[in-house]
């Protein structure tokens, strides 16, 4: 699900951001040796990761909290190094389909699925990988982590930027070939500034569900082999395992001020910068704040300490590739019927790889499980569907009426609008613990008790999408139905439920995408020696992903990635068509 | 046969574009294709500023944006001839919406097709302020354009054109974008710069559908026809410059500019045509025009002091219409024959009169006659909902057929506004929901 960007408004200078007159040259000293500084700690960082793994476990994770920092900082790198990663497989992946009708044939397909499967399952597949590509290394789990937190972030950026390069003004696209842009040239000058607010935004998206992974990849057991990352993921799984609810709570702790820090120190400055690329000819509205960006472009020492960070953006369009040879023939139009030809040809291979892959596949899980699995896990998908599906409704019939409520009320939803957003991106699984200990206590029953862990992440995106849905009601509605008395049922069926329907799609969709993903860690968890288990698709993934066993991970990712396509082409896709063509106020 | 660019050497040419036989066709490979362009002829010398007027979809924007490079016509030639002592032609353009780069300030803007051209910073900061200056837009250098006016965004797009120094400026409806003073004071200021010289261009190349614009500032205007686009006409424009509006003969000129393009294909020596609109039969594009404009636009000719028979630029003047919009409403008014276009006249027909003195039904009813009998796609979707025992048919299914012989904007719009008369009429009804026309009577 790609999301567009959210808080509209007007821009903001970047030149004279990035231009800072001509600094000093102190400030080319203390940027040095940031860099220099900075530089250094990512080595050394990545020293630490190429060490063998006897290191790991000689210094195994300890829950000392003056090593907290220290482990905060190796999340939060991790999160960022598989950042950059999806960065670039952004720019390739989604600038090929943009650029070719063949290559788009496969990729949009593929990301569209990718985004909606439980990426999480895929965990057992990759640790083994990388750990076989780098035997030994420290660098083979960390590639793993990072890699996990790349499949949670990479496919809705990639989306988002796809579409950004499929929606090119066509004015501003005349201009650069009327000009004759080198394709790099385009590439910095109207397609990239074109497509930042949305991703921009959609990075923002990942970040957050990546925290999710982050916790869930830092420690990992795949068969007999256990490995634990030094980082805020394997400390609270080593709280848990010691049962020390306070080592839980300070490792909650440390991972809220993580988030409060990056987003205030990395986000909002980026979203207030990425402001100026918002393709619109009038300024409008209020545009999202900053105080750090603010702080920059008014304080001169900042602002020179800040210019080092403008550079790359200065290289990017100062760069020139050496003109191609210029091509003075007219292009070759091969004739209709052999384009048509070489595009069913291709359609052909595509399919025949596809059967190639289900051959492989079926010849795979054949050889490993009688059709009883097939069943098995059919059967407790409706299960989980059935846990996902009662989990949103109650969501929807809890958030929806707050949402208005805040929404309708300025005041309120500037305050609380951030906070639930806050919500959203807090990787709910660090709370799970807590439940967990409250149904032992209980002695509640896990089946039921254990399904609400799912929503407890996902459910934010419900409650901020519905607020800022009502926030966007416009005020001349409102005002039309007060002077008819519209009330009541009346009001939510003529004003409030159309008004936020699109944005609360969007948020549903996004709920019930995250649930089906935190099924896998939802079902199945554990607190020290206690062990609870709620009969589900989830738990048999993370069953499987524990005893090593292949064949039936890869039936459960399969079954699960079939029940979310269904899902999301039943029901949701449907509803966003709808909400876009009906209920868009214009 | 494709088009072909090639180079001759002459000596004392003042030729600077020679346009030959250039013909566009629009549509599917195969299916019918919609002609937009036909027997294109052009020549474009030094000195001199060259109007395209024509109504939209006349093929005018497709000429320019042929000369700029940015389509290739589907034959024809367009050349340049290579000039003794000269470097060879370059052009330029300035667009109707002015793309300007929303996250570049004006300099910044100014300077991208320098950038693109590889030229050194210094020489490129140098040249892009000489020519924000040339403009007239000094204290906006780093502005960005949503902090600018239209007009001055239009100013950003005049430099950035000039500033690559090119043998001819091509310019989109360049001023249509605007409020009536402020396209006036940019036209004025264009002209001034022009015949003071102050400009590095050699000629002006403008696309325009409004007629007074074309004769206040052009030398030559090749008049366009619509169905498909061909030349109609050249008139050369010998009043002097500054021109007055006001005078006699510039508007006479501009009334028997109205004459001519109210008779499309009239000049073309029998080749009638046989709508007005591009397309023939059910795939005739059609223009978006509410039955309100319809009625009131029949209102208007019927009362005092038309009586029946106006005067389209009196028309347009009075009810403050671009020449262009009014021509569609006077033209679907012809299609539905409620009036007939004759001599740069519009007159109503005597079912035109009986509407206006009708009842909001008898009204419907009159309108749903004309629509079902005159309007061929209309016809066809009744016929179809008539013969089906279900009274029901995709709106999909008429969506394609046209889009067999027009490109699927075209027929949005198409199907668009026959839905809307329809409706208007009670000939058929339109679900949104499942994109069905049905018989259904809402009664």
């Amino acid at each position: 699900m790609v999301f567009l960007s959210g808080d509209p408004k007007a821009a903001r200078p970047l030149a004279r951001f990035l231009r800072v007159g001509t600094a000093p040259s102190w400030a080319d000293l203390i940027a040095f040796l940031l860099l220099a500084a900075a530089a250094i700690l990512i080595v050394r960082g990545a020293d630490d990761m190429g060490q063998s793994l006897a290191v790991l476990h000689a210094t195994p994770v300890t829950l000392d909290p003056a090593r907290l920092p220290e482990y905060a900082l190796r999340t939060t790198l991790r999160m960022f190094l598989a950042l950059g990663v999806s960065l670039i497989f952004t720019f390739t992946v989604a600038t090929l389909a943009a650029k070719s009708r063949k290559a788009a044939l496969i990729i949009v397909p593929a990301l569209d699925i990718l985004q909606s499967v439980p990426v999480l399952g895929f965990l057992t597949f990759t640790v083994t990988f990388f750990m076989g590509l780098f035997p030994g290394r420290q660098l083979g789990v960390e590639c793993a982590a990072i890699f996990a937190i790349f499949t949670s972030q990479a496919w809705n950026m990639a989306f988002s930027f796809y579409q950004s390069l499929r929606s090119i003004p066509s004015d501003l696209d005349e201009v650069s070939r009327q000009f004759r842009f080198s394709p790099w040239r385009r590439f910095v000058r109207l397609e990239l500034p074109f497509a930042t607010p949305s991703l921009v935004w959609n990075v923002m998206m990942s970040m957050s569900g990546g925290w999710f992974f982050v916790v869930a990849s830092e420690a990992i057991t795949v068969g007999d082999t256990t490995v634990t990352l030094p980082g805020i993921g394997s400390w609270l799984s080593l709280a848990i395992a010691r049962q020390d609810m306070k080592a839980v709570a300070i490792g909650v702790g440390a991972m809220a001020v993580v988030i409060v820090l990056y987003d205030q120190l990395v986000f909002r400055p980026i979203v207030a910068w990425a402001d100026k690329f918002r393709f619109e000819q009038t300024a409008s509205g209020e545009r999202p704040g900053s105080w750090l960006y603010d702080l920059v472009r008014r304080t001169r020492w900042l602002r020179a300490l800040s210019t080092p960070l403008t550079w790359p953006a200065m290289a990017m369009t100062a760069i020139d590739w050496p003109a191609a040879p210029k091509l003075s023939f007219a292009p070759l139009t091969p004739p209709a019927w052999m384009t048509k030809a070489l595009d069913i040809l291709w359609i052909m291979l595509v399919i025949g790889l596809g059967l190639a892959g289900a051959w492989v596949l079926w010849d795979y899980l054949s050889a490993h499980l009688v059709f009883a699995d097939l069943v098995t896990a059919f059967g407790l998908g409706l299960a989980t569907l059935l846990r996902v599906v009662v989990l949103i409704a109650l969501a929807t019939l809890i958030w929806v009426p707050i949402g208005m409520w805040i929404g309708l009320r300025p005041a309120w939803a500037e305050r609380l609008q951030p906070i639930a957003q806050f919500l959203a991106a807090f990787p709910a699984n660090v709370m799970f613990p807590f439940a967990v200990a409250g149904i032992v206590a209980f002695h509640l029953s896990p089946n039921i008790w254990l399904s609400p862990l799912m929503v407890l992440g996902t459910q934010w995106y419900i409650l901020f999408n519905v607020i800022a849905g009502a926030s966007a009601i416009p005020g001349d509605l409102k005002e039309a139905a007060g002077i008819f008395g519209i009330r009541g049922w009346q009001w939510w069926r003529q004003v409030g439920i159309p008004g936020i329907f699109p944005y609360y799609v969007t948020g549903a969709l996004t709920a019930s995408g995250g649930s089906w993903n935190a099924s896998i860690v939802a079902e199945a968890v554990t607190w020290g020696d206690k062990h609870l288990e709620a009969a589900g698709l989830g738990a048999f993934i993370a069953k499987a992903t524990a005893a090593g066993d292949y064949a039936r991970v890869a039936l459960g990712v399969a079954v699960m990635s079939i029940f979310v396509i269904a899902f999301n082409r039943a029901l949701w896709r449907p509803m966003y068509r709808f909400a876009e063509r009906r209920l868009r106020l214009a | 046969m494709t088009p072909t660019v090639t180079h001759f050497p002459h000596l004392h040419d003042t030729r600077l574009v020679e346009v030959r036989n250039v013909r566009h066709l629009y549509g599917k490979a195969g299916g019918a294709n919609l002609l937009v362009l036909e027997d294109v002829d052009l020549t474009l010398c030094d000195n001199e500023i060259v109007g395209l007027l024509g109504r939209s979809g006349s093929g005018k924007s497709t000429l320019l944006r042929s000369i700029a490079g940015l389509i290739q016509p589907t034959s024809g030639e367009i050349e340049f001839p290579k000039r003794a002592g000269e470097a060879p032609t370059t052009v330029s353009m300035v667009f109707q919406s002015f793309a300007l780069f929303p996250w570049l300030t004006v300099q910044e803007n100014v300077e991208v097709g320098l950038e693109a051209k590889r030229v050194k910073p210094d020489e490129r900061r140098r040249r892009a302020l000489a020519a924000i200056d040339l403009i007239g837009l000094d204290g906006f250098e780093n502005a960005y354009p949503k902090e600018l006016s239209g007009g001055m965004r239009q100013r950003v797009g005049l430099a950035r054109a000039l500033v690559v120094d090119p043998s001819i400026l091509l310019m989109d409806e360049p001023f249509s974008a605007l409020d009536v003073l402020t396209a006036e004071t940019l036209r004025t200021d264009l002209l001034d710069l022009w015949s003071e010289g102050r400009m590095p261009i050699k000629s002006i190349l403008m696309v325009t559908h409004n007629i007074e614009e074309a004769v206040l500032m052009c030398d030559r205007i090749l008049v366009f026809s619509s169905n498909p686009g061909r030349v109609v006409s050249t008139i050369k424009v010998d009043l002097p410059q500054p021109r007055n509006r006001l005078d006699p003969a510039f508007r006479a000129l501009v009334e028997s500019i109205y004459v001519q393009m109210t008779q499309p294909g009239q000049a073309q020596g029998g080749r009638q045509n046989e709508g007005l609109f591009p397309g023939t039969g059910i795939s005739m594009v059609l223009p978006r025009v509410s039955t309100n404009t319809l009625a009131g636009l029949m209102e208007a000719v019927s009362a005092a002091p038309y009586e029946g028979k106006a005067d389209l630029p009196v028309l347009a003047k009075e009810l403050q219409y671009e020449a262009d919009e009014l021509f569609s409403i006077a033209e679907t008014l012809q299609l539905l024959r409620l009036a007939e276009l004759e001599g740069g006249d519009l007159r109503l027909t005597p079912t035109a009169r009986r509407y206006v003195e009708a009842d909001v039904d008898a009204r419907k009813s009159l309108f749903a006659q004309q629509l079902l009998t005159h309007v061929p796609l209309a016809g066809h979707i009744r016929r179809v909902l008539d013969e089906r025992a279900s009274h029901k048919a995709p709106a999909g299914r008429f969506r394609d057929e046209l889009e067999d012989s027009m490109s699927p904007d075209y027929a949005d719009q198409t199907l668009k506004a026959v839905t809307n008369w329809a409706r208007y009429a009670e000939a058929f009804a339109y679900d949104e929901g499942a994109d069905l026309f049905t018989l259904d009577d809402p009664n």
